[in-house]
């Protein structure tokens, strides 16, 4: 199958600053990308290019579309949720699915109202009158019900309680995602999204500085715990980053042997988030 | 076709509150001061010992004195009470729909509920014309029925007060109109489409442009611009009229959303009696206001104006 987004040399500038910078990537189909970046990296511009909310300069197609030229038909296969909140206020349950349910060709309303059922939600109830965690699972229960090839997530948890983050997510993995659909994640929460990832994209000063599939990224980069004893053998094998923990060294490699490594301790896969913080040092200094 | 029904329901949900509860009300306050003078004239009436229903002054004998002339004027006066209550709606509509189109493209970039319209597979070109045609069409036509319905009621109200004086005023209210009254309401939205457009246009234009205060940019702009030409005027370096600008232009982008302005394009209105005057304001005769070019100039720039409101739908980059 023939990728989902095709980039290639995506720029875009604000009046003072570079937002993207001759950006290339390709999304395959089947796969969940998360996007991770430090604030003002550039993802929020990504996404809004590739939903054709901004105008760039570069090539760019999504499922065969131009987003520039042809956005209303992309839309038919995109959905979006970016960040939490961005619901009309004034607007009832009831009437966003029956708006929704009229307006896309692809929602199917009783999947929807099967969403709904596990929820506290109301026909008659308001946005304003729903916390921040009722209004994304609304959201999210409009956004399942619509067989879209690709979901782009901006922030989806971005002010939820732990409750309402993990459901998210679980519900995302279970009744929605399959080897047909696309997900596209930003978040700051790295630690939540950690194990539903398939591909992993580190975005920095507008530029991609990490495109990798899980995989990969876990025979790259390799975390060791050293004993004091051996820390000055590993800084010559030049770590990424090191950490001290209980009296030890933790050190990180990009792309050293695996069985060099070993030699030196206990060696394990990082985290992303460890993996983000190495990787982005300096950023706002 | 369907989607473009819905997103104007999307709109009417979202504006209940001024297209159905603004004339509702204001048709209600409406009704009941009428009510309040009505029991003011009953007990005044009272107090100094004046009975309509008794003596000479018999209002039933006089309905069978009325000449041809007379009735006609008498159901020309009736007719009148009829388009009093809109005419009241009708301005408030003004205000509705002004308000409306300043905020139609402006409210939901500020609280970024953009962001949700614009992942449905809805081109903007139809989100902003179901805009205008919500502004243009489905809110006069709510005043209209609700002006209508309002002037029937009063109507029955001062029939019913007279009824209770013995006087038989059935005769007298088939001198009035009804029908004639609602269609020419009814008739006359087209011509309030038209003539509206160029103010639905610019206030549109500045609400999907403005970063911030489209009712500023809205009024203070063309204002703005107008002292400038005063200015200039002033020092004799520019022959642009002060009164063209303020009438053609000011008057035409921002007040126009105010009911029967097209009149100002037609000619002969008045008459020497009340049904003269009426049937000068007719549906028939005001369509006259259809040859004047001003009009569709205003057409052409509010078409302008729009487009340019789509452009910036489409490309506005700031939730």
């Amino acid at each position: 199958m023939s990728a989902v987004i095709t980039a290639s040399g995506l720029g875009k500038r604000y009046k003072s600053t570079v937002a993207l910078d001759n950006v290339s990537f390709q999304v395959e189909p089947g796969r969940i990308v998360g996007l991770i970046g430090p604030n003002g990296a550039g993802k929020t511009t990504a996404l809004k290019a590739i939903l054709g909310l901004t105008d760039f300069t570069g090539e760019l197609s999504v499922l065969g579309f131009d987003p520039r030229k042809q956005r209303d038909k992309l839309m038919g296969e995109v959905c979006f949720i970016a960040d939490v909140a961005v619901l009309p206020r004034w607007i009832r349950v009831r009437e966003v699915v029956d708006f929704v349910a009229h307006v896309h060709p692809r929602f199917d309303r009783t999947k929807c109202e099967a969403f709904l059922a596990r929820t506290k939600l109301q026909p008659e109830q308001r946005v304003r009158q729903m916390s921040k965690g009722m209004i994304v699972q609304l959201h999210l229960a409009l956004v399942m019900a619509i067989d879209a090839k690709l979901l782009i997530l901006d922030e989806p948890t971005l002010g939820l309680d732990i409750l309402y983050r993990k459901q998210f997510y679980q519900n995302l993995l279970e009744d929605y995602f399959d080897e047909n659909k696309t997900i596209i994640v930003t978040t700051h929460q790295v630690e939540e999204v950690e194990h539903i990832l398939t591909d992993l994209m580190f975005i920095r000063d507008g530029r991609i500085v990490l495109d990798a599939d899980m995989d990969a990224v876990g025979e790259r980069y390799i975390e060791v715990m050293v004993n004091a004893d051996r820390a000055e053998a590993a800084r010559a094998l030049k770590p990424l980053d090191e950490r001290q923990v209980f009296g030890k060294s933790i050190f990180l490699f990009d792309g050293v042997g695996r069985a060099q490594l070993e030699a030196l301790g206990e060696t394990r896969r990082p985290s992303i988030s460890d993996l983000f913080v190495a990787t982005m040092k300096g950023t706002y200094a | 076709m369907k989607t473009f029904l819905w997103l104007i329901k999307r709109e009417f949900w979202e504006h209940r509150g001024g297209f159905l509860r603004a004339p509702v009300i204001t048709a209600a306050i409406f009704l009941v001061l009428n009510l309040m003078g009505i029991v003011t004239g009953e007990v005044m009436g009272r107090q100094m010992g004046f009975h309509l229903g008794m003596g000479s002054n018999n209002l039933h004998l006089l309905t069978r004195d009325l000449d041809q002339q007379s009735m006609e004027a008498v159901g020309a006066g009736l007719d009148l009470v009829m388009y009093s209550s809109t005419m009241i709606i009708g301005i408030v509509l003004g205000f509705v729909v002004f308000f409306y189109c300043l905020g139609a493209l402006y409210d939901d970039r500020r609280d970024r509920s953009i962001l949700f319209w614009k992942s449905l597979p809805v081109s903007d070109t139809a989100t902003v014309l179901s805009k205008v045609v919500s502004a243009t069409v489905v809110a006069p036509l709510i005043a209209v029925i609700v002006g209508a319905l309002t002037g029937i009621v009063m109507l029955l109200m001062f029939a019913i007060t007279l009824s209770l004086h013995g006087v038989s005023v059935w005769h007298l209210l088939g001198l009035s109109h009804p029908l004639q009254v609602i269609a020419n309401l009814v008739g006359s939205i087209p011509l309030y489409v038209l003539w509206a457009l160029p103010t639905v246009g610019w206030l549109m234009l500045c609400s999907a442009w403005a970063r911030s205060k489209p009712f500023l940019w809205a009024v203070a702009l063309p204002v703005g611009v107008g002292i400038v030409i005063g200015w200039f005027n002033l020092l004799g370096t520019l022959n642009i009229s002060n009164d063209w600008y303020w009438r053609g232009v000011v008057a035409r982008i921002l007040g126009s959303v105010f009911p029967g302005g097209w009149f100002s394009e037609v000619s002969g209105i008045g008459g020497d009696n009340p049904a003269q005057v009426l049937s000068s304001l007719s549906v028939m005769h005001s369509y006259s206001a259809m040859g004047s070019m001003d009009l569709w100039i205003g057409v052409v720039a509010a078409i302008a104006m729009l487009a340019g409101a789509i452009w910036f739908r489409r490309w506005r980059d700031d939730s």
